[in-house]
Parts: structure tokens; C-alpha cells; sequence
């Protein structure tokens, strides 16, 4: 069974047009799913459910996301947290702002450990210290003693990632987690992210608009337009031959570095014409049933 | 000739930074030891009236009595006497009402900038009907229905200046909580409370201190307002205000009278601005 279920869930902004439409994905225990769309198609929106930290401005009308066999959407929001914590975590998008400028690099690691998992001190150092040496980051001592503005961004991009994986969770969100570094950090950090999920086990929900890093990490794979997957299905298979006339001209778009006389291929008008008419039937559809 | 050394603009920044910040705390600890020690410093009683010593220069003037330093008012009494006790006054409004709206307004601030909805709504129209008052108008009507006294004062300048905080504060929250390890803490399990003290508030908290050094300046003004009125404490006690009131009216003959507490006043208000600029510098993990 998946770890991670999410079944028909629509999201809407309150009171206004809907965000998600009956999304449904799943994940298996240890498998990494990517998850691509152009922006505002909805990606980060299923991982902000997923973790509940949806803003305050959306609302949830239907669905259900089962996470180990627990609908969270059926929990009160202090059992909610509880369960998300316990089991998921975030990496988010902007290293900049992604660590407390207020708080050194150590406290912010160990202090969730200590304070919502009830590690000791001495387990959560020890803990930290370890996980920034598994993440490569050269004398974690001084490390975890600076303040965030003292480190680069992809040395922050480390920290969060350790810091993700710090309490061994079963599944984490990478919301765009290289799309704030630059090209030669990128490939680093993805290589990174990829190392230390296969050997924590973990699953992973991967957020990105670049199918190159989806071709690198990913088993299992969504394409999203307007909030509706438009395909599910295996990478390689993807990659080999996409079903859906939008997923293939998405894969048309992605520019080859190796041959800069090829111009861009945005998606043709017509295939966006016709993914549009799929999302106004099925909103007609909603309608009427 | 010395050499030119190359000057790093961060160490300039932070030496005139620097100078201010020791500045203005010098001010303001002479002032509060002279506030402390007011009986032992003071050189005359600054109740006692003397009418053959009225109206006497400060001591560089012909005409000065030795004792009298910074001279005397129309009544004989010791300016500078005046003005040491009236620090007393000064600054227990100034610490007290400044705390005191700090960690209201702050608390309103950071509630709705971090909580939002309807909390929010609630907090923000409160605040714009608030700010639709005239200030000093609504202080004086406060004073008008409590009775004047030290506590009125400081109610009044609590109940009229939170919102300063609030509103500050509240955009502030607003700004932080919309960042990315907001978001991280969250998920993680941190609840709502722990994430607004322990993630946001360490962020917001330079602006605070910047927000009640001006504050303190602010009610050091006001009370000077009100004993100007003569709203303040009992019209024997001495207060900075009132002299600037009482000199006033005989600027023309005795300028002293009025100069002398309002220079006080300035120097105490700016101060208090300044500290809080110096002190942001300090605070900012960014900056330091």
C-alpha cells in the first residue's frame, strides 16, 4: 500500500476559483515522485496540503490525503500537526529565508528535535553534528554556531536538507529545492538529495517546473495543468513516450544545452487550447453533477 | 602627517553608530542617577520661594547669585533644582508608560499579524478607529474623566499610543510569517504560540526596542504636554512641562526660565531615539 495516498482532493481560494481539481496521487514507502506543471499549476499547493500548511486564504472542499493510513483531513489540526510531524518534512524552495535569521545554525535543528520529539540535548547535538557531516558540510562545529547569514545559499540549501531528514522521517516535500541555486550548486544538491534518500529509505514528494531534475531523481511522475493531472506515470516510460499531448510538448520545451542553434519550443497554442477545454469540461462536469 | 588608512564602510557605519549609541545612553544615565539622587544633587529645595531672588540669570550673567546656576524663576525658585526633580517625573512616565504600551501594542501586533483572520479584522479596524482620534484631544478628555494624577498619565499614554506598536508590529509579523522557515517550523509540529514566540518574535524584536525608545521619548513628551495644560500631577510638584508653561509667559525678561527645561527635554527626547537607533544596529544579527 502507498504511504502517501492523496484522493481527489480540490482546493479552492475561499469563496473563489478552484486551485486543485480532484488531484489524485500516490506514493510509495521509499519511492520519489516528481511533481511538474508550469507556475500556478498547483504543484506546491499539493505539497502545502500534504504537509497542512495550506495559507489561510484556500480551503479544502473534498478529498482526502491518507498518510500511513490516517486520513489527515479527518484529524482536529493539534493531531494533525502531531502526525505530520512526526512523520514528514519540508525542504523548502528559498534557502534565503528558509532558516530563522535570528537563531545559529545548531538551535535550529536541535531545538524542534528537543522540543516537539522530546530528544535530549545531547542526542540532538550529536544528531546534527552527524547529519551536517552526511550532508558534506566541512567543520560542522563552526557551522552550527553561525548565524544563517553567514553561510552561502547552497551551504544553507545542506543545512535544510540535513535538517529535513533530522528526525528520520517517512516522507519529505522538496518544494523546489535547487530552483533558488545556481546551475553548478544545483547539480550538487540534487545529487545530494538523491544520495540521502535512498539511503534513509525515505519518500519523497519532489515539486520542480525542470524535467531534467525530474529525469535525474524521480521514479514515479504528474504532470499538472490548472490544477488537473493531466498524467501519471513511470519516468521512464515518460520520457520514452508521453500519453498526453501536453506532458509531450512540455518535454518538447526543454531546451538542449548541448545544441544552441536550437531556438525554444514554447507549448503550441493548441495544445493549450485543448488542455483548456479539458479543464473547462471537467469544471462544466462539477457543475452539473 | 599619518597615513590615510583604507576605511571599511562597515566599520564606519558602526563607529558613528557607535558614538551615538554612547551618546545618548551617557544622557540618559546622567539623567536617571540625577533623577535617583535628586535630593542629595539638587542645590536648592525646588519648592522654596524666594520673592527678592526672583527672576535671577544663570551664573555666566551679570547680575547672578552664586548657588542659583542656572538662575531662578519669577517665585525664587531654583531652575536647576526644578529641572533635576522634574526628571524624577519624566522619566517613570517615560519608562513606565513606554513599557507598558510596548508589550500591549506589541502583543495586538503580533496576533494579528501572525494569526490573521478574523483576529486580524478584529485588532486592524480597532486600530483605525483609534487613530481617528486626535491625540492630545483624547488625552486630555481621559485625564479629564480619571483626574489628574501620575497614573492618568500613563493610562492615557498607554490607551492612546498601543497602536503605534500594533500597527508596526503587525505588518512586521506579517512579513516574517510569510517566510519559509515559518512554514518549516510548522511542519515540524511547532504550534501556533511556540512558532509567534519562538520563530517570529526573536525577528521582530529589533523593531520593538527601535518602536520603545521612541515611545519613551514620546511620553517624556506628552506628559510634557499635559503638565503644559496643567493636566499632569499636582501643580506644586516640579515638572518639566510646567516650567516651559511658566516660562513662557515671562520669556521676555527671564528667557532662562523656558530655555533651560526645554533644552532638558530635547536632549532626553532625541536621546531616546537615538539609543533605539543605535541599539537596532546592535540587535540586527544581520547587521552585527
Amino acid at each position: 500500500m502507498s504511504f502517501l495516498s492523496v484522493r481527489n482532493l480540490s482546493v479552492r481560494l475561499k469563496k473563489g476559483p478552484p486551485l486543485l481539481r480532484r488531484v489524485s496521487l500516490e506514493v510509495a514507502a521509499g519511492e520519489v515522485r516528481g511533481l511538474v506543471g508550469e507556475s500556478g499549476a498547483g504543484k506546491s499547493m499539493i505539497g502545502k496540503a500534504v504537509l497542512g500548511i495550506l495559507p489561510p486564504s484556500v480551503e479544502v472542499t473534498e478529498g482526502e490525503i491518507v498518510l500511513d493510513g490516517v486520513d489527515l483531513l479527518r484529524l482536529t489540526l493539534t493531531e494533525r500537526r502531531r502526525r505530520i510531524g512526526a512523520m514528514a518534512a519540508l525542504i523548502p524552495q528559498d534557502p534565503l529565508t528558509a532558516l530563522n535569521p535570528s537563531h545559529r545554525i545548531g538551535p535550529q535543528i536541535t531545538d524542534r528535535l528537543v522540543d516537539i520529539l522530546g530528544w535530549t540535548r545531547a542526542d540532538a547535538a550529536a544528531r546534527a553534528r552527524e547529519l551536517l557531516a552526511e550532508v558534506q558540510i566541512p567543520d560542522p562545529d563552526r557551522v552550527l554556531r553561525s548565524y544563517p547569514h553567514e553561510l552561502s545559499g547552497g551551504m544553507r540549501q545542506r543545512i535544510l536538507i540535513a535538517s529535513a531528514f533530522a528526525a528520520e522521517p517517512k516522507l519529505i516535500v522538496a518544494d523546489e529545492p535547487t530552483t533558488a541555486l545556481d546551475v553548478t550548486v544545483q547539480k550538487q544538491i540534487l545529487k545530494l538529495i538523491a544520495g540521502m534518500q535512498a539511503r534513509h529509505g525515505t519518500a519523497l514528494l519532489f515539486v520542480t517546473h525542470d524535467l531534467g531534475v525530474v529525469s535525474k531523481v524521480c521514479q514515479r511522475l504528474s504532470v499538472l495543468y490548472a490544477g488537473m493531472v493531466v498524467e501519471d506515470t513511470s519516468v521512464a516510460d515518460f520520457f520514452a513516450a508521453p500519453r498526453h499531448a501536453y506532458s509531450a510538448a512540455l518535454l518538447a520545451a526543454t531546451p538542449k544545452y548541448t545544441d544552441p542553434s536550437a531556438g525554444l519550443n514554447p507549448v503550441p497554442e493548441a495544445v493549450i487550447a485543448a488542455v483548456q477545454a479539458e479543464v473547462a469540461a471537467f469544471d462544466r462536469g462539477r457543475a452539473h453533477g | 602627517m599619518a597615513e590615510a588608512k583604507p576605511i571599511d564602510g562597515r566599520s564606519l557605519v558602526r563607529r558613528r553608530a557607535g558614538l551615538r549609541l554612547w551618546l545618548s545612553a551617557g544622557w540618559l544615565t546622567l539623567l536617571c542617577a540625577v533623577a535617583l539622587f535628586a535630593p542629595w544633587i539638587a542645590p536648592k529645595d525646588p519648592l522654596a520661594q524666594d520673592l527678592f531672588l526672583g527672576r535671577l540669570p544663570p551664573f555666566w550673567v551679570q547680575g547672578s547669585e552664586s548657588g542659583y546656576w542656572l538662575g531662578t524663576d519669577s517665585l525664587g525658585r531654583d531652575v536647576l533644582s526644578r529641572i533635576i526633580y522634574g526628571a524624577r517625573l519624566a522619566l517613570i512616565v517615560a519608562l513606565v508608560a513606554g513599557s507598558v504600551t510596548c508589550v500591549i501594542g506589541a502583543m495586538f501586533g503580533l496576533l494579528a499579524g501572525f494569526l490573521r483572520g478574523w483576529v486580524d479584522m478584529v485588532i486592524s479596524r480597532l486600530i483605525d478607529i483609534w487613530m481617528a482620534f486626535p491625540p492630545v484631544l483624547f488625552s486630555i478628555l481621559l485625564i479629564a474623566v480619571l483626574g489628574p494624577g501620575l497614573w492618568s498619565i500613563i493610562i492615557a499614554i498607554v490607551v492612546i499610543d498601543w497602536t503605534r506598536f500594533a500597527r508596526v508590529v503587525r505588518a512586521e509579523a506579517m512579513a516574517q510569517g510569510a517566510m519559509d522557515y515559518v512554514a518549516s517550523a510548522r511542519v515540524a509540529g511547532r504550534g501556533r504560540l511556540g512558532t509567534m514566540l519562538r520563530e517570529i518574535l526573536p525577528n521582530v524584536l529589533p523593531t520593538i526596542v527601535v518602536l520603545l525608545t521612541l515611545e519613551m521619548g514620546i511620553a517624556v513628551i506628552v506628559e510634557a504636554i499635559l503638565s503644559f495644560v496643567n493636566l499632569s500631577i499636582s501643580t506644586d510638584d516640579p515638572t518639566w512641562g510646567g516650567m516651559i508653561a511658566e516660562g513662557r509667559t515671562s520669556v521676555h525678561q527671564a528667557w532662562w526660565v523656558l530655555v533651560f527645561p526645554l533644552v532638558t527635554l530635547f536632549l532626553t527626547v532625541l536621546s531616546f531615539s537615538q539609543l533605539g537607533e543605535g541599539l537596532k544596529d546592535r540587535f540586527d544579527p544581520v547587521l552585527r
